[in-house]
């Protein structure tokens, strides 16, 4: 962060600053209480007033003195020796220009590093790969870089001969290599009950995907002579200080979809990702990706561990909780323009953004312009994969008026991603996990993008 | 020769058996080899619902306090009731809770917390976590019996069992059966990928790809409050500075249509940490301080910034405190006595002393 920002338009770097804890006590008590009056007057604002000034549309300047100087002028990389390979002998890096590109914690959201959340910055991506270290983080006890030559898995229980298998061995096994998303069971948690977060990186980031490779876990239950009838449950646990545990029907993992994987686009998981191997269950919220995995148990029933029956379950309006609640609905969001953002001027833009289902391919994506009166069908760029994250986009010439802009999307079961208000007639707002309804972005005239909530 | 003609003789095998049964060994040879039952005790510590992989063993309340106050109350607090670092453990559920198996406060919206006791149905959940995962800096280092302890000790605290009660693998069935959500939980959503709970098989919610005329009127419903604007952050920072947009410049208020540009302003410069605060830095978090202290904000304990401004230039004093623990002087939650080396505590204590920097 001490470099030099481009300046290509008018905007300029200005000093981070943070609210203290108890200034994001107050926030999310006062955006919990409604705010109404605000609401009311911001949109009045929005609507009523002057036309949109102009002030960030100067990166491309009509020219003056017979051209742009960044044309007339040849700068020092056309003129000059550039660098030679592998500057430090060592990783390649992104431009020092992308420094802005990172992963960021919710401020106030854990008291903790340790048992916390990184959200991978959706606003800045592009296509369905998430970049390794930009890939969102959720830890329950700390990341940790484990000797790859000391890790072993371990499988037991309902088996005829409970084995150990190093990563070499694992490594020798026919490799699968498959996109996948992965998403947190809690992303998007936070707006259950109303708008609490700025950008699409707080509303939507606990969402990556990857590339993974590795076994199926089916070849290594087969392995160990594994009771794959009366098996109908799996425990898989970590290696980790929490030993994260989390139940997998058998089912699924007789469909040859759930994988051990020690790759990850391309090279090794990253040590924050669970080097040297995780658990792959498509579909499936992140918790059950189980990291540092060192053991599979096959079990004749569920095992109601902490994240089965404390955490990851969904509170119901009747005051029941939904236990073993797993996949990730059909879902998405437009990642550009979001919110936080700054449209430079009136003209044409690209809508992007991401759309995703648990249940198989994303089928089709609508994008609304109008905050949901009317509907145009996205481009889905290829390629398309059964739950792993897809690209839309949409040609928009925005008129510089405000609009609310939308996306809504279905799956192949024919599924359609909820609105707000379809979600919380069933489930309420105190569910926590598995908030997929329907995001909307405020445009307003002078341009900023905000986070709303439509009713 | 052996080996081959085995593998031909189990993959003919196998091919009679059907898919029931899988059979070892027949397809990739020389992969895995068999655990020993050492291994398997060492590793295999799932305690399930049925109470199957729970160890012998007791613990009365009594232990459990003291336990508690030396290794779980600094996060957790002293009652279980602290919600500093993590959500609070204990509270909210009633003697009636108990009596029906569902907690009353889940069905009142307005109930404002959620504590585990309140959700959890099962103790086999509990203690099976606290024996894997506590305490939170050192997993997996509690006895046997001072899990049963610890977790008689909560179930006290949630009025589940009377203050002279023994924990044991022979009553814990019982206490099971007195947990106060034990019926709380539905399995009947489409959320789980299989049919082994028998629930809904259609998902709760039907929208319709409606594509003209759809909403009648639209109405801004919540918005983000405009005291909240830089509550993440300057987003200008967060955003990439090439391409269709930028980041709001959120340190300032909002533009409105028409006013003047924002006048740019020098960026402060961060300076590298120096290699005592690295030193430092790097001891705190090997050693699980920043667990409850933060470099400027407070968790459990007071921020090592605070502790700087109080008592700066007094290393000597601070390496004693580390050491030594204590309690009083920044609030009621006690900090036992810390584990290290002398020199690592001087380490720390000196970058204290000298203002907690960078």
């Amino acid at each position: 962060m001490n470099q030099e920002r481009p300046v290509s338009g008018s905007l300029r770097k200005a000093p981070e600053s943070f609210l203290s804890r108890d200034g994001i006590r107050q926030v999310v008590t006062e955006a919990r209480s409604g705010r109404r009056d605000f609401i009311r007057n911001a949109f009045a604002a929005a609507a009523t007033g002057a036309a949109f000034h102009g002030a960030m549309a100067e990166s491309n300047p009509v020219p003056t003195e017979g051209g742009d100087p960044n044309i007339l002028n040849l700068p020092e990389h056309s003129k000059g020796l550039g660098q030679g390979v592998a500057p430090d002998g060592s990783y390649g890096k992104p431009s020092k220009y992308e420094s802005d590109v990172q992963r960021r914690q919710s401020p106030g959201l854990t008291q903790t590093t340790q048992a916390s959340v990184s959200f991978a910055p959706l606003q800045s991506l592009f296509g369905i790969v998430t970049p390794s270290g930009l890939h969102f983080e959720r830890h329950h006890q700390g990341w940790w870089d484990i000797d790859p030559s000391k890790h072993r898995l371990m499988i037991n229980g309902m088996v005829k001969s409970a084995k150990v298998f190093t990563l070499d061995e694992i490594m020798r096994l026919p490799a699968v290599s498959r996109f996948h998303f992965i998403e947190c069971g809690a992303n998007t948690a936070v707006e259950w009950g109303n708008v609490a977060v700025p950008t699409a990186q707080y509303t939507h980031g606990m969402i990556s995907c990857s590339e993974f490779t590795g076994v199926p876990l089916i070849t290594l239950l087969e392995l160990a002579g594994a009771d794959l009838k009366n098996g109908k449950f799996v425990l898989a646990e970590g290696a980790d200080g929490s030993s994260m545990t989390r139940t997998i029907p058998m089912g699924l993992i007789k469909s040859g979809e759930v994988f051990v994987a020690y790759g990850q686009n391309g090279e090794m998981l990253r040590p924050e990702q669970g080097y040297p191997l995780r658990l792959i269950v498509p579909g499936v919220q992140g918790v059950s990706w189980v990291k540092y995995l060192r053991r599979i148990e096959v079990g004749d029933m569920p095992y109601a561990t902490k994240d089965e029956a404390i955490h990851y379950i969904d509170l119901q309006p009747d005051g029941l909780e939904r236990q073993y609640t797993s996949i990730q609905e059909c879902k998405s969001v437009v990642t550009t323009p979001s919110g936080g953002q700054v449209l430079l001027d009136k003209g044409f833009y690209n809508i992007t953004g991401l759309a995703w289902s648990g249940r198989g391919k994303v089928k089709k994506v609508d994008v609304s312009v109008d905050g949901g009166r009317n509907w145009r069908t996205a481009r889905l760029e290829t390629p398309v994969l059964s739950k792993a994250l897809t690209r839309f986009n949409l040609d928009w010439v925005w008129d510089g008026k405000p609009t609310i802009i939308q996306s809504r999307a279905m799956d192949e079961t024919g599924f359609v991603q909820p609105t707000y208000k379809q979600l919380r007639a069933v489930r309420g707002t105190r569910s926590i996990y598995h908030n997929n309804a329907i995001q909307s972005w405020l445009v307003q005239e002078n341009g900023e993008v905000k986070n709303v909530q439509v009713a | 020769m052996f080996r081959l003609r085995n593998a031909f003789f189990v993959t003919a095998l196998l091919a009679c058996w059907g898919a029931a049964h899988a059979q070892p060994d027949a397809k990739y040879p020389g992969v895995g080899r068999a655990a020993t039952a050492k291994e398997v005790a060492a590793w295999d510590i799932d305690v399930r619902p049925d109470f199957k992989g729970l160890p012998a063993g007791s613990g009365t309340v009594a232990k459990g306090q003291d336990i508690w106050e030396a290794k779980c109350a600094q996060c957790h607090g002293i009652f279980g009731e602290s919600g500093e670092v993590f959500s609070p453990l204990v509270g909210g559920v009633t003697p009636d809770d108990i009596k029906k198996g569902r907690v009353a406060n889940l069905m009142n919206a307005a109930y404002p917390g959620r504590t585990t006791f309140m959700k959890v149905p099962t103790l086999s959940t509990i203690w099976d976590y606290i024996n894997r995962a506590m305490p939170w800096t050192a997993p997996k280092s509690l006895t046997t019996d001072e899990v049963y302890a610890v977790v008689a000790f909560l179930l006290n605290l949630n009025g589940i069992v009377a203050d002279d009660f023994t924990l044991s693998d022979k009553n814990i069935r019982e206490v099971q059966g007195r947990m106060p959500n034990r019926n709380g939980m539905t399995t009947q959503h489409a959320l789980w990928p299989g049919s082994e709970f028998g629930g809904a098989s259609k998902p709760d919610t039907r929208n319709v790809a409606c594509m003209k005329d759809c909403a009648p009127e639209v109405k801004l419903a919540s918005v983000l409050p405009e005291f909240a604007r830089n509550a993440h952050g300057n987003l200008a920072e967060q955003n990439r500075a090439v391409g269709a947009q930028r980041g709001a410049d959120t340190t300032r208020p909002e533009a409105k249509a028409g006013a003047p540009l924002p006048v740019a302003v020098a960026a402060p410069t961060k300076a590298e940490a120096s290699a005592g605060a690295k030193a430092a830095l790097a001891l705190l978090q090997k050693n699980g301080c920043a667990a409850c202290h933060g470099v400027n904000n407070r968790i459990v304990g007071p921020a090592f910034a605070d502790v700087a401004k109080k008592h700066a230039g007094r290393a000597d004093y601070l390496a004693g405190k580390i050491k030594s623990g204590g309690s009083g002087v920044w609030g009621s939650v006690p900090m036992p006595p810390q584990t290290l080396s002398d020199a690592e505590a001087q380490t720390i204590a000196a970058w204290l002393a000298s203002g907690a920097g960078k």
